[in-house]
């Protein structure tokens, strides 16, 4: 943050001065990479790798970075996973508080997905922000939803969303081959072709991704596996034919 | 009710367990004009009688709009009415910018009512003088609420509160089972019935009550003098008995009813004209 360049109005001098710097965040430290999102015939998938990057170094590689929020939302974060963390601390307070008035009434994804925005936007407006770029998906009342938002708190809804490299390597195939009536299947299948370009080429992906499912009737984050990939491309061979004593 | 040594304070319990303060407060809401409420499983009416204190003057405000889907009728101490309704209306808003969805009804009126009962703790504070007939509709359906100072609040299907509200509630006791599935324009046509009980005999017009709606697809609107005249002529309330159910059903299907009046006098027929 180039904040020695400029003159701080007296408004902001106890933003920047050094022991408040301490106080706030300045750079993420350990951090997700992309989420990809979609809507399908019965409600929402989420996909996410499980790495968890300690700058480049693949450090974690067990981070689960997709959760459910009550009954009728999931959540995928990228960024600064510690944030994510405090993140899921206020969602589970928030869900715990609409639970506690027994009414009938519950927060769907549209109301969870507003509440994070203002709470994203809020931070930024501080100076603090939370280090995150959020997917935001659910079905209620047989409604799918799908959003996202992030650490400056633009936020948006569509079919399919991506945080991060989803955005620039997986956006251009779902506009392609995204359509209403996906089955489960067909759904997964589409997900794991943008994870598996972003596998090739997205420095901070590992080869361990988590699918998780919301439909009316609820929540399903499934099991972790691995893509298959193809190396042995001619050009891969033989990688030190043409340099002698290299490795 | 009768003063006694214990009803100085809010915060003083009789021997037999009453707070008599509140209970004076509800005294405060029997002494406000009428509010009436009635809803159906997809519209709320509320209707209040409003008589201006001279003719020179307008009358006092007793409907509010809080929020699309939600409004309030009173009866009581009309300042704190509005000040409650202003309560209400902030309660929604801030509702709604965090997180862009309407704040269910029931909610609303859990907050009020919490509102309310702080009052009758508290040594300095005084009970709040007005009972609030809360309408509005959210995903679990429409609902009415009443909400009264001792920080209580029911649910009801039809309700009345203020003066000669008896008379209301009543027509309302009688009626009440067909609610649930009536139209809009017969709950409204129930709800000027009723607000007329109240009146006693005086003329039911325009200019003395006020008739707001919510409803699925219908934002809480307060109906505007012209159209409540039109209604009340359309079903021949103004000083009329309401009439037996079987006739009720003809009502609706075209415009007014043939009245009385096509009839000749029909208070002479059957009767021997005079002999002068």
């Amino acid at each position: 943050m180039n904040v020695a360049d400029s003159s701080p109005a007296p408004a902001m001098n106890n933003l920047l001065a050094s022991n408040a710097d301490s106080q706030r965040t300045l750079y993420p430290y350990v951090t997700g990479t992309s989420v990809v999102g979609i809507k399908y015939k019965d409600g929402i998938l989420l996909a996410a790798d499980m790495g968890g990057s300690y700058g480049s170094t693949l450090r974690y590689k067990t981070v689960e970075r997709l959760k459910s929020v009550g009954k009728h939302s999931i959540i995928g974060a990228s960024g600064e996973i510690s944030d994510f963390q405090e993140i899921m601390r206020y969602l589970d307070e928030l869900i715990l508080y609409d639970n506690m008035w027994d009414d009938g009434n519950s927060l769907g994804p549209k109301e969870v997905h507003n509440y994070l925005t203002r709470v994203m936007y809020n931070r930024r407006n501080k100076f603090n922000p939370l280090w995150n770029s959020l997917v935001l998906g659910g079905v209620k009342n047989g409604q799918k939803y799908l959003g996202t938002v992030n650490m400056i708190g633009v936020h948006y809804e569509d079919d399919h969303v991506a945080t991060g490299f989803g955005n620039h390597l997986a956006r251009p195939i779902l506009r392609d081959e995204w359509h209403e009536n996906l089955t489960f299947e067909e759904g997964v299948k589409l997900l794991e072709k943008c994870m598996r370009v972003l596998l090739y080429r997205d420095r901070s992906a590992v080869n361990k991704l988590q699918i998780a499912r919301i439909t009316q009737d609820g929540v399903k984050v499934f099991p972790p596996y691995s893509l298959k990939t193809f190396w042995n491309f001619n050009a891969f061979q033989n990688p030190t034919v043409g340099a002698e004593g290299s490795w | 009710m009768f003063r006694n040594q214990y009803d100085t304070d809010v915060t003083t319990w009789s021997p037999a367990g009453r707070l008599f303060q509140v209970e004076y407060a509800m005294e405060a809401v029997k002494q406000g004009s009428a509010a009436i409420g009635l809803r159906s499983k997809t519209h709320v009416v509320l209707a209040s009688v409003n008589k201006a204190s001279s003719e020179l003057s307008s009358h006092q405000k007793k409907i509010f709009k809080v929020d699309d889907h939600i409004g309030v009728a009173i009866a009581g101490l009309t300042a704190d009415g509005r000040v409650l309704s202003r309560y209400l209306r902030n309660e929604c808003i801030n509702y709604s910018y965090t997180y862009e969805s309407l704040l269910p009804v029931g909610r609303l009126v859990v907050q009020l009512a919490d509102k309310a009962q702080v009052c009758t703790q508290r040594s300095w504070k005084r009970p709040y003088g007005v009972g609030l007939l809360v309408g509005g509709l959210d995903e679990s359906g429409a609902h009415l609420f009443y909400n009264c100072p001792s920080g209580n609040y029911f649910e009801y299907q039809a309700f009345a509160i203020g003066s000669r509200s008896q008379a209301a509630k009543t027509y309302l006791e009688r009626k009440f089972e067909g609610f649930m599935d009536s139209s809009r324009e017969t709950l409204i046509k129930d709800a000027l019935f009723a607000l007329r009980e109240t009146l006693q005999g005086e003329k039911l017009t325009s200019s003395i009550c006020t008739i707001a709606v919510v409803g699925v697809g219908e934002a809480f609107h307060i109906l505007d003098q012209e159209t409540v005249q039109a209604l009340i002529n359309e079903f021949e309330i103004v000083g009329e008995e309401p009439p037996a159910d079987e006739a009720a059903a003809p009502d609706q299907s075209t415009g007014a009813e043939p009245g009385p009046a096509d009839q000749g006098t029909p208070a002479d027929q059957g009767v021997t004209p005079m002999d002068i």
